[in-house]
């Protein structure tokens, strides 16, 4: 399963090379942020996880954000750090089940960023949400400003942090969408994981490009997003909710 | 006239005080450990010498806005790599702390100007190998 998986990237990206017009391939070359350049709002970073395939126990995603952000201080189980959090929904007249993964919900009207009062809250021009630590000065309004719950504040000194994930005492952090990762071309950390695991219940791409893998699965399947009624347009959508 | 005379008094008396401290407070010159690798034959760093030295800050704290609010990301000021080329164990395989002494690279001299250094609360000060070649051009052996 796992070596399959592996290879399923590369091997759409052979078939494009193959079937599509050089043209064609030059452009969605150039739809891939080039880090010399700054990121531009012609891309919309956006995932999509399938509730169906997200399976109950499975802690992959969460493994992953841990690890790769380095989330490990000894702390009280309250004030511990959760940038991504497994959440089981049920449905009051069905009492259907389903369990996802909430985390930052990088919406296009983000609440955290509105409430911000330095402007340390702010939203990327290719709509990933982050906390810029430099100016943060962890009054946390943008946590009480969340629907989602995705915020955390550091509580405690910190010390060994993974040097493309600084964090610190006295600043709220939330999910970057791992925004080094991305900007480098890789995957998220979580999607990563959950692709490994062979689970395959989170895709993610620029919801932009109507090319992209998650673009062409927004078109055929219904999805849906948390708090529709917030009218926040999140970057994070649900399939089978 | 009067206000002039107890300026003059001042002004002696400051100079008296600045002149007994300079001579009383001899800080050592800083050992600055030597980084990893030269940049170039000619270049020791990725600028010269002097305009490192008396830049590096101006450097750091413009482009860190350029990669966290912009994505830029092909950025040679970048402090990972700074920390990776500069930043050296001691004989035993240990890298210095930077919160206590002065045998950190960042240290050595921010202590020596008596200049706090706030990038660590958050950035790590120790080098990390295995993740050199994810941070942009960083000159790796």
């Amino acid at each position: 399963m796992n070596i399959s998986t592996q290879n399923r990237r590369d091997f759409l990206k052979k078939s494009a090379i193959v079937t599509i017009a050089p043209g064609v391939l030059l452009y969605s070359i150039a739809q891939a942020h080039n880090a010399e350049r700054p990121v531009t709002s012609a891309t919309r970073w956006g995932m999509l996880i399938d509730t169906n395939k997200c399976v109950d126990d499975c802690t992959a995603c969460l493994n992953a954000c841990t690890e790769e952000h380095g989330l490990t201080e000894n702390v009280p189980a309250e004030v511990k750090p959760v940038w991504i959090r497994k959440v089981t929904l049920r449905d009051r007249q069905t009492g259907k089940e389903s369990s996802l993964p909430v985390m930052c919900q990088h919406c296009e009207n983000p609440p955290c960023v509105d409430v911000c009062p330095t402007g340390a809250s702010f939203k990327r021009d290719d709509g990933i949400v982050l906390v810029d630590r430099h100016t943060c000065i962890g009054c946390r309004y943008c946590m009480m400003a969340c629907p989602y719950k995705a915020r955390s504040f550091v509580h405690e000194v910190l010390e060994n942090q993974k040097p493309h994930s600084p964090r610190g005492k006295g600043t709220v952090e939330s999910c970057n969408f791992c925004v080094y990762r991305i900007d480098t071309g890789k995957d998220p950390a979580c999607v990563e994981a959950c692709e490994a695991k062979g689970h395959q219940a989170m895709i993610y791409g620029d919801m932009n490009d109507p090319d992209s893998e998650i673009s062409k699965k927004l078109k055929e399947m219904s999805s849906s997003v948390l708090r529709p009624d917030l009218k926040l347009n999140p970057g994070i959508r649900y399939q089978g909710l | 006239m009067k206000i002039l005379k107890n300026l003059r008094k001042l002004g002696f008396g400051l100079l008296l005080v600045t002149t007994v401290v300079g001579a009383s407070g001899e800080v050592p010159m800083p050992e600055i450990p030597k980084a990893k690798q030269n940049f170039s034959a000619e270049q020791s760093c990725i600028e010269p010498t002097d305009i490192m030295r008396r830049q590096h800050g101006t450097f750091l704290k413009h482009y860190r806005n350029d990669t966290t609010r912009r994505g830029i990301r092909a950025i040679q000021y970048n402090l990972v790599a700074c920390i990776n080329c500069h930043v050296t164990a001691d004989e035993s395989g240990n890298y210095p702390n930077v919160h206590k002494g002065s045998e950190h690279f960042c240290r050595s001299c921010h202590s020596y100007a008596a200049v706090n250094v706030d990038c660590f609360q958050c950035h790590t000060s120790q080098p990390q190998e295995s993740f050199s070649s994810d941070m942009g051009p960083v000159q790796s052996d």
